[in-house]
C-alpha cells in the first residue's frame, strides 16, 4: 500500500516537472509582457514535432535536438512578436490571448493535415534507456533525467529573472517600460528576446516530451489547459509560483490517481476553484 | 358505349397513376444521400476522418456514381467526438439535406446520441466506428447495421485467445466512457468463462490522458500476468510505449483489445512486435484486399484500418440493396440488406442478422518483429481467422428486443 503510494507520488513529480517547465514559460511571457500565450501548447508540440523531423529527415540526434529545436520554434516565435504580437502590446490582453489562440489553431491545423493525428515515434536516447529498481517501483532513468532538466533549467530561469542584472531590467521593464527606456534600455528587443525564450522553453518541454508522449498534432492541447490552470493558481505572471505549482499539482494530481482515477483530469480545476474563492490572486501573486 | 368510354377513360388513367409510383423507381428527392459522420480532426481522425470519406467516395465511384439514373452524393462532417454535436448535425442531414444514411459514426457516444435520431426519421445508420456491443443488442434498433467490429467480437478474438496461451490473470486499463466501459466488461466475461481471474481495473479520463504511468503502476502492483488496454487511438499508443519504459513489459504481457493499423504505425514496430491484436480487416491478406488497399494507398498515403474499409464494404452494400429494391425507403433497403449476404473484399458470405449486426469472420493477428517486415505497411502476421459464427454474439446472445421472436 505505501509503495503503492510512494510509486504515484513519484510519478506525480515528473509530470509536475513537465507542468513547471511549461508554466514556467507561460509565466514569463505574462509576466513580462502582459500576454496570455495561448499559443504555448502548440509551440510545445512543434518542438517535439522540431525533434522527430530533425531525427528523421535530417538524422539529428536528441542532444543535438534539445538544442537546435528551441532555438528554431524560439525563432519563429521572434518573428511572431515582431509582426504580430507587438501591434497588440497598447490594447486590452484579450487580443493577445485571441491571437495566439488563432495561431495555435494554425499550427495544429497545419501539422495534422501535414501528419495526421496517429502521432510519430520517437526513441528514447541510447544512453537514457533502461531505469533503476527502487524497491516499490521501476524508474526509468529517462524520467529522473526529466525530473533534474526540468528543475535545473526552472533553478536557472528563477534566478536569471530574480537576482541578475539582466532579470531586473526586465522586472523594471513589467513595471514602467517608459521609464525603463528613458535609462536607455532598448525595451522592445527585451520585450522580443523575452518572447522567443518563453516559447524555447515550451519546445525545449516538446522536447522532452517526444520520447515519452506520442508525437503528434493535439500533444500540446491536452496539456496547455492544465498548465493553465498551473499558471493561475500560481498566481499570473509569479515565476516561483508557477514553478512550485506545477510540482505541487503533479503531486496532488497522482495522489488522485491512485485514490480515484475517474477524478484526475478534474482535480487540478478543484483545486484552482478552491485557490481563486480563498487568494483571488494565487497562492504566490500579488494583488494589483 | 360512347358512354361506357367516358367512364372507362378515367378509370384507366386513375389506375395508371395509382400504379406509377410502384412501377417507377423511387428516390426520395430525386438523389441518394451518404452523410460521412466521424472525426476529422481529433484523436480518431486517422483511423476513420477523412480515410473514411475517401472510402465512401471510393464506394460511390466503383458503383458507378449514379443511382436509377440519378445522382449520388457524399457529404462530410467532424462531430469533434461529442454526442450532441452529433445528434444535431444528424437532425439537419435528414430534416433540411435529404441524406439518406449516415455511416461511419466512430466513437460509441456519437453513434449511440445519432441511432436514436436516425431511428426516429426512419433513416439508415451504418456504424463502422464505434465498437458498442448493445447497439446491435438492448439498444438496437430497426434502422441500424453495426459492420466492422464490435467489442465482443475484439473480447473474444483477444481474450480466448491469451487465456488459451496461460495468462488467465488480468488488470484492465480502460477509458472511462461507455467504449471502454463496454470493452472492459465483454472482455472481463470472456476471461472468466475460460477460466481466468481478473484482478482489478483503474479508469482514466479520455481523451485527454497523456501520461499513463500511474495506471501502468497499478497494473503492475497487481501481479496480473495480462494487461488489457481498453481504450483505442492515442491512448492504446501511450500505454504500450509508457509500458515498456517503465519495464511493465516484457514481464507482465499486454493485450490490445482495439488497435488499428495506424496505431502500429504511429509506435513502430519495435514497440509494438509481439503484440496481439484481433481485426476485421488487414489490407495483405489477399489480392483482393491488396487490389483495394493499393487504390487506397494512392490517394491517402497510408494504408486503410478496418473501419474505413468497412465504410466502403458498408456503402456498396447499401447502395446495391437501393438498386435491387428500386426505391430508397429505409424500410425497404433494411429488408433487402438484411435479405442479401455480403460478398467483397471486406467480407465474405456475411450475413446481417434481424438485430442489424453484420457477421463476418474475424482475424487474430500479431504484430510482426521489425526483422520480419518486408516493405512498408508489412505489419501482421494472420495468427488466425476467426469464423464468423464464433467471431460475433449469435442473435439470441444479443438479446436485441426485435429479434426476440414473439
Amino acid at each position: 500500500m505505501a509503495q503503492a503510494l510512494a510509486g504515484q507520488l513519484l510519478v506525480g513529480l515528473i509530470n509536475g516537472s513537465f507542468y513547471a517547465l511549461l508554466s514556467l514559460g507561460l509565466a514569463i511571457i505574462f509576466g513580462l509582457l502582459n500576454v496570455v500565450n495561448f499559443a504555448h501548447g502548440a509551440q510545445y508540440m512543434m518542438g517535439a514535432f522540431a525533434a522527430w523531423m530533425g531525427l528523421t529527415y535530417l538524422g539529428i540526434s536528441y542532444w543535438w535536438a534539445l538544442l537546435l529545436a528551441p532555438a528554431a520554434v524560439g525563432l519563429l516565435g521572434v518573428a511572431v512578436e515582431r509582426l504580430l504580437l507587438r501591434r497588440l502590446y497598447g490594447l486590452d490582453n484579450l487580443y493577445g490571448l485571441l491571437l495566439t489562440f488563432g495561431l495555435a489553431l494554425v499550427a495544429e491545423g497545419l501539422f495534422h493535415q501535414a501528419y495526421g493525428n496517429s502521432g510519430n515515434p520517437y526513441p528514447v536516447p541510447e544512453l537514457l534507456r533502461g531505469g533503476v529498481r527502487l524497491g516499490f517501483m521501476f524508474l526509468p532513468l529517462y524520467r529522473i533525467w526529466v525530473v533534474v532538466v526540468a528543475i535545473a533549467v526552472c533553478g536557472a530561469s528563477w534566478f536569471v529573472i530574480e537576482r541578475t542584472a539582466l532579470g531586473a531590467y526586465l522586472r523594471a521593464g513589467t513595471e514602467n517600460p517608459k521609464l525603463l527606456q528613458a535609462f536607455g534600455v532598448n525595451v522592445p528587443l527585451m520585450f522580443t528576446i523575452t518572447y522567443g525564450f518563453g516559447v524555447a522553453l515550451a519546445a525545449f518541454a516538446g522536447v522532452m516530451a517526444a520520447p515519452v508522449y506520442q508525437v503528434q498534432p493535439l500533444m500540446g492541447s491536452s496539456i496547455i489547459i492544465v498548465v493553465f490552470a498551473v499558471v493561475v493558481i500560481g498566481g499570473m505572471g509569479s515565476i516561483l509560483g508557477s514553478i512550485v505549482t506545477g510540482l505541487g499539482l503533479g503531486l496532488v494530481e497522482g495522489l488522485t490517481k491512485y485514490l480515484y482515477p475517474e477524478a484526475s483530469s478534474v482535480v487540478v480545476f478543484v483545486v484552482m476553484a478552491i485557490v481563486l474563492l480563498v487568494r483571488p490572486a494565487g497562492l504566490f501573486g500579488r494583488e494589483r | 358505349m360512347h358512354r361506357m368510354l367516358r367512364c372507362a377513360v378515367p378509370l384507366v388513367s386513375l389506375a395508371v397513376a395509382l400504379r406509377a409510383p410502384a412501377a417507377e423507381p423511387k428516390l426520395s428527392d430525386g438523389v441518394v444521400k451518404i452523410g460521412v459522420l466521424t472525426d476529422m480532426t481529433g484523436y480518431y481522425s486517422d483511423l476513420a476522418g477523412p480515410g473514411s470519406v475517401l472510402a465512401a467516395q471510393m464506394a460511390v465511384a466503383d458503383f458507378g456514381g449514379k443511382m436509377l439514373g440519378k445522382p449520388i452524393q457524399v457529404i462530410s462532417a467532424d462531430h469533434q467526438l461529442k454526442a450532441d454535436v452529433a445528434s444535431n448535425i444528424a437532425r439537419k442531414w435528414f430534416d433540411q439535406e435529404q441524406v439518406d444514411v449516415i455511416v461511419d459514426l466512430v466513437s460509441s457516444s456519437t453513434a449511440g446520441a445519432v441511432m436514436p435520431v436516425a431511428a426516429e426519421k426512419k433513416r439508415i445508420t451504418l456504424l463502422s466506428g464505434p465498437g458498442t456491443t448493445a447497439f446491435t443488442g438492448d439498444k438496437c434498433t430497426p434502422y441500424n447495421v453495426h459492420w466492422t467490429y464490435n467489442n465482443w467480437a475484439l473480447a473474444n478474438g483477444t481474450g480466448r485467445e491469451v487465456v488459451k496461451q496461460g495468462g488467465d490473470t488480468w488488470f484492465f486499463v480502460t477509458a472511462d466512457y461507455v467504449f471502454g466501459r463496454s470493452l472492459e466488461e465483454d472482455t472481463a466475461k470472456v476471461v472468466k468463462a475460460a477460466g481466468g481471474k481478473v484482478l482489478g481495473y483503474a479508469r482514466h479520463p479520455s481523451p485527454g490522458t497523456t501520461d499513463f504511468s500511474s495506471y501502468l503502476l497499478q497494473a503492475q502492483a497487481s501481479g496480473a500476468k495480462i494487461i488489457g488496454l481498453a481504450n483505442a487511438g492515442g491512448d492504446t499508443v501511450n500505454c504500450i510505449k509508457q509500458a515498456a519504459e517503465f519495464g511493465v513489459t516484457p514481464k507482465q504481457t499486454l493485450a490490445g483489445l482495439l488497435v488499428f493499423i495506424t496505431d502500429v504505425n504511429a509506435l513502430g514496430l519495435d514497440a509494438a512486435k509481439g503484440l496481439y491484436l484481433t481485426t476485421a480487416f488487414y489490407w495483405d491478406m489477399n489480392d483482393e484486399t491488396r487490389k483495394w488497399s493499393k487504390r487506397f494507398f494512392e490517394k491517402h498515403k497510408k494504408m486503410p484500418t478496418m473501419v474505413q474499409a468497412g465504410v466502403y464494404s458498408s456503402i456498396l452494400h447499401y447502395l446495391k440493396a437501393v438498386q435491387a429494391a428500386g426505391t430508397d425507403d429505409a424500410d425497404a433497403v433494411m429488408a433487402k440488406m438484411k435479405a442479401t449476404p455480403v460478398n467483397d473484399f471486406f467480407a465474405k458470405n456475411a450475413t446481417i442478422g434481424p438485430d442489424g449486426l453484420l457477421r463476418h469472420d474475424m482475424y487474430l493477428a500479431q504484430v510482426k518483429a521489425p526483422s520480419d517486415s518486408k516493405y512498408p505497411w508489412d505489419y501482421y502476421k494472420i495468427v488466425q481467422t476467426i469464423p464468423a459464427a464464433q467471431a460475433f454474439p449469435s442473435v439470441e446472445q444479443q438479446k436485441c428486443p426485435l429479434a426476440v421472436k414473439k
